[in-house]
């Protein structure tokens, strides 16, 4: 079945019964303290994620997008449990993970893996590529050395990558390239969920294109599931199903992609959908211009956080947080201009 | 096109000496020039050479790189004849730059103020109080509301889009005749990317001053220049207005470079990927430098390198299947 099949069957199906969901993030907070004083007493809370909840169904790319400071980072590693969730739930496969200890979290893990942005960071450069791939199964498998040798080079080849290039070292590669090399590592326990936190954004146009493609395939090879962070709107739209918007560790907007990039509904969509340059010389868009920077998600502002931003933003926009609104269709708003119920 | 150009470059071979006798040929043949008041942007991928292009035009090379021939004409005199001492009085006055991260380009340990003061005094004759003044003034052009304030604070207290601010008040202190931008906004989220971007084309129109945009990104090139390069293993492969590369695209890199970018408004399948990498610049291919990755190679692209020809007016492409 191809993706869009899936997708499509997962919307049809998603009102009724529920049980394509892969994994559920319920009311999901994760505040860092900050220390001061002498004492290093906590004196307040970054609230780098708060309040978030979302379903990611079987199959399909959720991708979140968001400008630097908006939790989108953060989300990813809660999610995984590389950090605590300071309150709230996260469902795999309807377990719930949020509190296993690290042996059982050991099992899950196999199933969740991570492409990280950098690729000369998140790879150990004193590791041949076969080393850094067959890590994996070492650790978590009862392989024997030629097995796992042998899935290794399936791997590599896989990812495009030469089965030669086993025993070459992580230097003697380009950053697309080494990016691949993190993806057949991520591969390598037949995962069903990858969280991908801006797997591209630091290549070239021509190889961020390689890369997205070769991601896209291997989803419909292995049947991936993939959580896609990234702050490239149009990268985001090329390979989501879904996307989901975050401002200062809220989600503002989730919809299925072609809602949300087609109508945009919370002006912060809007204003960001219209800053991205276009590369469209004919047809300007008009810009939403918004003025100042990220308020600090240490001291987020009362009510809706954006706005202080917002250019359309009213009284009951300080006082009253606006939760997730279902406009129909799957398309979800936080935002005062959509849910007046009382007025 | 009979007027002056601001800034005529010619010839420039910008080359590295590595270990083991390799040369890397990090800019190999470059011309070109900028009128007063335009924006030129070059475009292309890491290693292409555009950023040390424009390092080149601020003789900001260092060992092992030397600039080996060319020249490189502002108003009629060559920056490359000049002295060390002479081109320090034109660096920050007449020619100002601006770089992507501006973290590492503002000294820590210094206040705003004191920076954006340094470039005023160094330039212009004129006392503390009134560089004062003048960087407070600029300050508020640039867009911060508590100018006050901002002179005695240090680039850490700022965020990244303020820094980025701090810097083009800092370069336009001089007013300066040409602005180098080397990836001004990458660093930045597109909300503030498209504040400063714009905050560079009003100060272009406020002083009249011309803008070399350098940045990967083309729809920064389509939204802000007007003429562009795009350039490839050292060397420009096409030049031409803003509205031709995009309407009437003619190099395969280029092409190449354009089927690679997601789209917000249109739907892709898959992206045209161009295959394989940018060959390192100690090691291009004998022929065209795109050769190993040009879908329609031919024979004679193998044997030699195709100049850069005028295939239309104001239309220039370095590549065989247009002669």
């Amino acid at each position: 079945m191809s993706q869009q099949q899936v997708y499509k069957q997962i919307t049809e199906n998603r009102e009724e019964t529920d049980n394509n969901v892969l994994v559920q993030v319920d009311h999901m907070k994760k505040y860092f303290p900050i220390k001061g004083g002498i004492l290093k007493r906590t004196v307040g809370h970054v609230k780098a994620v708060d309040d978030v909840s979302l379903t990611i169904h079987k199959g399909e790319t959720l991708g979140v997008v968001g400008e630097s400071g908006s939790g989108k980072s953060t989300l990813g590693r809660v999610i995984l449990r590389l950090l605590e969730p300071t309150e709230g739930k996260i469902l795999f496969e309807d377990n719930d993970i949020s509190h296993l200890g690290n042996r059982k979290l050991r099992d899950y893990r196999k199933n969740m893996q991570i492409v990280f942005q950098d690729p000369y960071a998140s790879l150990n450069s004193k590791m041949s590529v076969g080393e850094l791939v067959e890590e994996p199964l070492l650790v978590n498998t009862s392989m024997s050395k030629s097995e796992r040798k042998e899935k290794a080079v399936d791997l590599i080849e896989k990812v495009g990558l030469r089965a030669s290039d086993r025993t070459k070292y992580p230097h003697e590669f380009s950053g697309g390239q080494r990016q691949r090399i993190s993806i057949a590592r991520a591969l390598a326990l037949n995962p069903k969920f990858i969280i991908c936190d801006e797997p591209v954004s630091a290549l070239d146009v021509s190889i961020q294109a390689q890369v997205l493609n070769l991601m896209a395939d291997l989803q419909d090879e292995f049947d991936l599931t993939y959580l896609f962070i990234a702050h490239d709107l149009s990268v985001v739209k090329h390979i989501s199903d879904r996307v989901a918007v975050m401002y200062l560790g809220r989600i503002a907007e989730i919809a299925p992609k072609k809602s949300l990039y087609d109508n945009p509904l919370h002006p912060y969509t809007q204003a960001l959908l219209s800053s991205v340059p276009s590369t469209d010389v004919k047809n300007r868009r008009e810009k939403i211009k918004l003025s100042g920077d990220l308020p600090s998600p240490a001291n987020p502002p009362s009510g809706c956080v954006f706005r202080t931003r917002c250019p359309r933003a009213h009284d009951r926009c300080s006082v009253e947080r606006p939760e997730l609104t279902n406009m129909g269709d799957g398309h979800y708003v936080a935002c005062h201009l959509y849910d007046n119920t009382d007025t | 096109m009979t007027q002056n150009p601001l800034l005529d470059v010619e010839g420039l071979k910008t080359y590295f000496y590595l270990e083991d006798n390799q040369v890397a040929k990090a800019v190999d043949g470059v011309d070109f020039y900028i009128n007063p008041g335009e924006t030129l942007a070059i475009v292309g991928e890491s290693g292409s050479g555009k950023s040390i292009t424009s390092l080149s035009i601020m003789q900001l090379i260092n060992k092992p790189g030397k600039i080996i021939d060319g020249t490189i004409t502002l108003e009629e005199e060559n920056l490359l004849k000049k002295t060390g001492k002479q081109m320090s009085k034109i660096r920050g006055n007449d020619i100002a730059m601006i770089f992507q991260e501006p973290m590492t380009a503002l000294n820590p340990v210094y206040t705003i103020g004191n920076q954006i003061m340094e470039t005023i005094r160094k330039h212009k004759n004129v006392s503390k109080k009134e560089a004062q003044e003048r960087a407070i003034e600029l300050l508020r052009v640039v867009g911060f509301p508590r100018a006050e304030e901002i002179i005695n604070e240090y680039p850490h207290q700022l965020s990244g889009g303020m820094r980025q601010r701090a810097m083009i008040a800092m370069a336009i202190s001089c007013e300066p005749k040409l602005l180098i931008a080397d990836e001004p906004s990458t660093a930045l989220d597109v909300t503030i990317q498209a504040q400063i971007l714009d905050l560079l084309a009003e100060m272009k129109e406020r002083l009249d001053m011309a803008i070399l945009l350098i940045t990967h990104d083309l729809g920064v090139v389509a939204e802000y220049a007007d003429r562009v390069l795009v350039m490839y293993g050292g060397q420009i492969v096409e030049e031409t207005a803003v509205e031709q590369i995009f309407e009437n695209t003619k190099h395969p890199y280029t092409t190449g470079l354009l089927d690679s970018l997601p789209s917000l408004e249109k739907d892709m399948k898959r992206l045209g990927a161009i295959k394989g990498t940018v060959p390192p610049a100690h090691s291009f291919p004998k022929g065209c430098r795109f050769s190993s990755r040009c879908p329609h190679v031919m024979e004679r692209c193998l044997e030699s390198n195709p100049d850069l020809n005028e295939v239309e007016s104001n239309h220039k492409v370095r590549c065989y299947l247009y002669n």
